[in-house]
């Protein structure tokens, strides 16, 4: 269970990005936050993964207080982030930290195989394409068994087609290993693909607005007249009105968070 | 149980038809061969040299100054064949390679140090910086007082020399590493000195290695000097001695002897740069 209680985060120049969050994630399921940008859902999700400390409130993990970075929590990152001197294996194995155990070598190749990648194991970042760097990231995040993963904008860097077959991947390897995912997406489709339940964040400073739990049985057929209805749900509680002033303010934000 | 059994252990990469890579990577061997590259270095250099022996010989050129190629390369066999050549350029070497090692030692830690944190930035960068626009020269007498004449004082002064130049490429190596590699670290559990060694010292190898480069033809520069200050021996001497005893192919001898030398050393570490730099997505030529 994630628990997230009056969690406050204002930078460093004063811009309060996140005020008085409280959420519960239940383990095991696929949770989406939404929002403009600005609204603050990344930072949210920095805050929970530690690499942002909240300037207010409390959050746990099963229990415990989440301070800094941890084994048990990983984080997908917008763009793949790989070492550009490290072979793909190597990549992963850097998702088990920094002193992996010898019996830890196997989920390396695990990992890799997940992801339909064993073929390139042994190739450079520098060879490989956009989507497939993208699901070395997601070995990465893998490797280790975490039981939360953290997504952030995962394949928003991707073109459609590679975009539609990660979500699929992703779905498939989330139906195995229940692992709680938490996604972060401007994409109201990409949140109803994947989601138990989405998390719509309005900013500034960013305040969940709305909480939906979507029914809809898996896998999810985006023509779906019930899929439609709950997107224009969705698209509705996201204020478009605002969209284009929040976006203005959140750049300057973002562009000037430290 | 079969099917189900084993795509649980094969993941799901059946889902991935074969892929290849977005784009051909260069393959070593289908470069140019190594002669050819290197050799296309060497035709100006011989095309000079031709020209300058036909000059001498023509008699258009005052050999009393400019010695033609065939007296410089007489004069270079007869030190060579009585040994004199070798300990030289042991002497000259010899102080270049521990000066340079005592020089990069010491700019390693500081420039690892002062790029990794602020507060020692802050505390020596200001010093460091002020100490580099000393002119180098400017130091000669102040090693000769401190040092003596011996070899420390040129050993020390080349250190001095190699120092700057890899200190600050490391410096702002270490400061620019990409923040996004630096979190994905971070995202996985490196901090401190593992995250040093698992992404910021590679992600500023790139910059320490030209720092290096830079540094060791700096070497080359201020052995000179040191030896022009007081030596018996060594390529500087042989500059030295040729111009006191009025033998300009002597001293065209030393100076081609310092062109070879620095380009030797500077060529082993491009290799050594091009080795551990495989992995740079960079366009290549």
């Amino acid at each position: 269970m994630l628990r997230l209680e009056k969690i406050t985060k204002r930078f460093a120049n004063g811009t309060l990005a996140l005020e008085g969050i409280d959420l519960e994630i239940a383990p095991q399921t696929i949770v989406s936050i939404v929002g403009a940008s600005g609204s603050g859902k990344s930072t949210l999700l920095r805050v929970i993964s530690g690499l942002e400390t909240p300037s207010m409130g409390q959050l746990s993990w099963n229990g415990q207080a989440i301070q800094r970075a941890q084994r048990a929590i990983s984080f997908i990152f917008q763009e793949p982030r790989l070492m550009p001197w490290l072979k793909v294996t190597h990549n992963v194995r850097l998702g088990l930290g920094p002193s992996p155990d010898r019996e830890d070598e196997k989920l390396v190749t695990e990992a890799i195989a997940k992801v339909g990648l064993e073929r390139f194991a042994q190739a450079l970042p520098r060879e490989l394409s956009g989507g497939m760097a993208q699901r070395v990231a997601i070995a990465r995040a893998l490797v280790a068994r975490p039981s939360l993963v953290l997504l952030d904008e995962p394949f928003s860097a991707l073109d459609a087609f590679n975009r539609l077959k990660l979500q699929n991947h992703l779905l498939k390897i989330w139906a195995t290993d229940r692992t709680t995912l938490l996604v972060v997406t401007h994409d109201a489709e990409e949140a109803l693909v994947f989601s138990d339940r989405v998390i719509v964040l309005t900013g500034q400073p960013g305040r969940i607005s709305e909480d939906f739990f979507i029914p809809l049985p898996r896998p999810r057929r985006r023509t779906d007249p019930e899929f439609q209805s709950w997107k224009q749900t969705i698209l509705g509680a996201l204020d478009l009105s605002l969209l284009e002033e929040s976006e203005m303010l959140g750049e300057k934000s973002y562009a000037s968070a430290p | 149980m079969g099917t189900s059994a084993k795509r649980r252990m094969t993941g799901f990469a059946g889902a991935f038809p074969e892929e290849k890579a977005s784009f051909p990577v260069a393959e070593r061997s289908a470069r140019m061969p190594l002669w050819t590259r290197n050799g296309l270095g060497w035709i100006v250099p011989v095309i000079l040299i031709a020209g300058w022996e036909l000059l001498a010989r023509a008699g258009l050129m005052d050999v009393s100054l400019f010695s033609g190629p065939s007296k410089i390369a007489t004069e270079l066999w007869k030190i060579a064949f009585n040994g004199e050549l070798l300990a030289h350029l042991e002497a000259t070497s010899v102080r270049v390679l521990s000066g340079f090692a005592i020089g990069v030692s010491a700019a390693t830690l500081l420039g690892a140090l002062t790029g990794y944190s602020g507060t020692a930035r802050r505390l020596l960068d200001p010093l460091l910086q002020s100490l580099r626009s000393i002119p180098s020269m400017a130091w000669v007498p102040l090693f000769l007082l401190w040092l003596g004449i011996g070899e420390s004082s040129k050993i020390f002064l080349i250190a001095l020399g190699a120092f700057f130049p890899v200190y600050l490429n490391l410096m702002n190596g270490v400061r620019n590493v990409d923040r996004k590699l630096v979190e994905a670290g971070l995202a996985n559990g490196f901090r401190g000195f593992a995250l040093a060694k698992a992404v910021i010292l590679p992600a500023s190898l790139p910059a320490y290695l030209v720092g290096l480069r830079q540094g060791l033809s700096l070497g080359w520069m201020f052995v000179v000097a040191a030896e022009i200050m007081g030596a018996s021996r060594g390529l500087g001497y042989l500059l030295v001695d040729g111009q006191t005893t009025g033998r300009p192919a002597i001293m065209m001898s030393s100076v081609i002897l310092f062109a070879l030398c620095g380009k030797a050393s500077d060529g082993v570490l491009a290799r050594l740069s091009e080795r551990w730099l495989y992995w740079q997505d960079v366009y290549k030529t």
